[in-house]
């Protein structure tokens, strides 16, 4: 359930919400925080739910002392209104038993806000790819029929490759049985995608093949492929580093080392 | 995953499996998992007195609603606060999940989450809760509890016990710094904390984050102080840290400024006996 965390509650007419999917290595999450962290965007709302396990936190992306000491919770609505864009970041994993409900919460809620577009950013175990998903690039794309009536020509023009359908048993060539979408450590993001076409949702899924590790390169990779798309950013601007990393992403590899070890 | 230093950590596995509801569930599937389910549901059991005004629509008249998670912080509550017997028990919640023991110990499931009231100042509520709480029931136990109380003008204080093995902080922790306290708060809670911020990338988990999330939505002053402790099992250094964190109550909670040794005794289990690393 979505709550405002105004006193009005904000309008997403004919914007683009961008959000995580919970999956391999938290690569959609990563890229989110650096979407909300470098447009500075604001906090509209939380999306209040039993579907998800409960964290709190300060300020993930203060910037200076003054703004650290702000409650944070598991799922949050951020919004740049200049840019007509709405982000919306999970930061807890789904109660396992409750992920269908969750999906169902977030297609109706899409529905329901009248969004222009719905871009899920997600990844996928890189070990389980086939051997056509092997060669080039491993970045992929979905998008669901009535999003595709509108931004066939945008999509068509940056030259992204769709996700493929593999066989169900590779090897095999049982021509009863059809190539399948398969997303394996995507979490909800097959489920969302498949719910978004039967409920005529305009949605895209960008996703990453990957493994676990360190993957805050994966979430420049990932959202730098948003950017090519969207423009969020200035992409004439030469500058490398021109997403900024949240405080909240410090300490990645645990805490101080004992200074008597030297 | 491995460090700058070659020191191989222990990450839990972040990924995610794709959910496989596709799959056809028949009837017994389908009955066993709802007979859990039911199973799984927090109850909340009050006095005769209470219920009778639940019943009725009153909901309780709660100005200050104390919640102490963990065995440290239920400790210092039992020795500082409700042994001065002037503490009337009003209800507890029965949980039962994975963690649960077999049927032998009914009666300590049920003194794992208990709520007092004062006798005098009955808008003082305080709960202990020792026992799991599953992370499917975490939201669950909280909309529970604060359905039964009247939200207007309520102060929510959490005391939380944590381990300092959980607390990232970029400076190396001596060993004499443990225990300490950090706070985390709602943005409807207008007070000044008794301790520093908990700074990122530390977060809260569990019962005391449940809390502060509802309490953040529904716009309820709350805090939790988190105690990080570096013994294990309950012990007197720590339960006294939690002290600082009840002095702004001073007008609706009396502390007993120094418990008998036979009270904090009686709490603070020696655990070296149960021990023999050390032999």
């Amino acid at each position: 359930m979505f709550i405002s965390s105004q006193n009005s509650a904000p309008s997403f007419k004919d914007f683009t919400l961008v959000m995580p999917a919970v999956a391999v290595g938290n690569v959609g999450q990563l890229a989110v925080d650096l979407i909300v962290s470098t447009l500075n965007m604001s906090r509209v709302g939380h999306m209040h739910t039993d579907c998800l396990i409960p964290m709190a936190g300060n300020n993930p992306y203060a910037t200076c002392k003054e703004d650290a000491e702000e409650l944070h919770t598991p799922a949050e609505v951020y919004t740049a209104a200049e840019l007509k864009l709405a982000v919306l970041q999970i930061r807890a994993p789904i109660v396992q038993t409750k992920s269908k409900k969750f999906r169902q919460l977030l297609v109706s809620w899409i529905k329901a806000s009248g969004f222009s577009k719905t871009v899920v950013l997600s990844s996928s175990h890189a070990y389980q790819r086939d051997d056509q998903q092997l060669k080039g690039t491993p970045l992929r794309y979905l998008v669901t029929p009535s999003l595709l009536t509108v931004s066939e020509d945008a999509l068509k023009e940056l030259g992204w490759r769709e996700m493929e359908r593999v066989s169900a048993f590779p090897g095999l060539t049982d021509t009863n049985t059809e190539p399948r979408l398969y997303i394996p450590g995507g979490g909800i993001t097959k489920g969302l995608y498949t719910e978004s076409c039967t409920e005529d949702v305009p949605l895209a899924v960008l996703l990453l093949f990957c493994s676990e590790g360190d993957n805050i390169p994966d979430a420049f990779t990932l959202v730098n492929h948003l950017n090519d798309w969207l423009h969020l950013l200035d992409s004439n601007s030469q500058e490398p580093n021109k997403w900024k990393i949240p405080t909240s992403w410090n300490l990645l590899f645990g805490s101080g080392i004992p200074p008597a070890l030297f | 995953m491995a460090t700058f230093f070659g020191e191989v950590l222990s990450v839990y596995s972040r990924a995610v499996e794709e959910d496989d509801e596709e799959l056809e569930e028949n009837e017994e599937d389908e009955e066993i998992r709802r007979e859990l389910e039911e199973k799984r549901e927090v109850r909340l059991h009050w006095s005769p007195e209470v219920s009778e005004a639940l019943r009725s629509g009153n909901k309780l008249q709660c100005s200050d609603f104390i919640l102490a998670v963990g065995h440290n912080a239920a400790s210092f509550l039992s020795v500082y606060v409700l042994s001065s017997a002037n503490w009337d028990a009003v209800g507890h919640a029965s949980v039962w999940n994975e963690r649960s023991r077999a049927v032998t110990g009914q009666n300590s499931e049920d003194s794992a989450c208990v709520f007092y009231r004062h006798k005098d100042n009955p808008s003082v509520l305080i709960c202990q809760v020792t026992c799991y709480l599953a992370e499917d029931q975490l939201f669950q136990w909280t909309e529970k509890v604060f359905e039964c109380l009247q939200h207007r003008q309520l102060n929510v204080i959490v005391l939380s016990d944590s381990s300092v093995a959980d607390y990232k902080t970029a400076d190396y922790l001596c060993s004499s710094s443990a225990p300490f306290l950090r706070s985390l708060h709602t943005s409807a809670f207008s007070d000044q904390p008794v301790c520093q911020p908990l700074e990122q990338p530390n977060i809260v988990t569990g019962l005391p984050a449940a809390v502060l999330n509802h309490c953040q939505v529904h716009r309820i002053a709350a805090v939790v102080y988190q105690c990080y402790s570096d013994v294990i099992g309950p012990d007197s250094v720590t339960m006294e840290t939690y002290k600082l964190a009840l002095t702004k109550l001073g007008r609706s909670i009396q502390l007993d400024p120094s418990p008998s040794t036979d009270i904090l005794r009686k709490f603070a289990r020696t655990t070296d006996i149960q021990s023999n690393l050390y032999v």
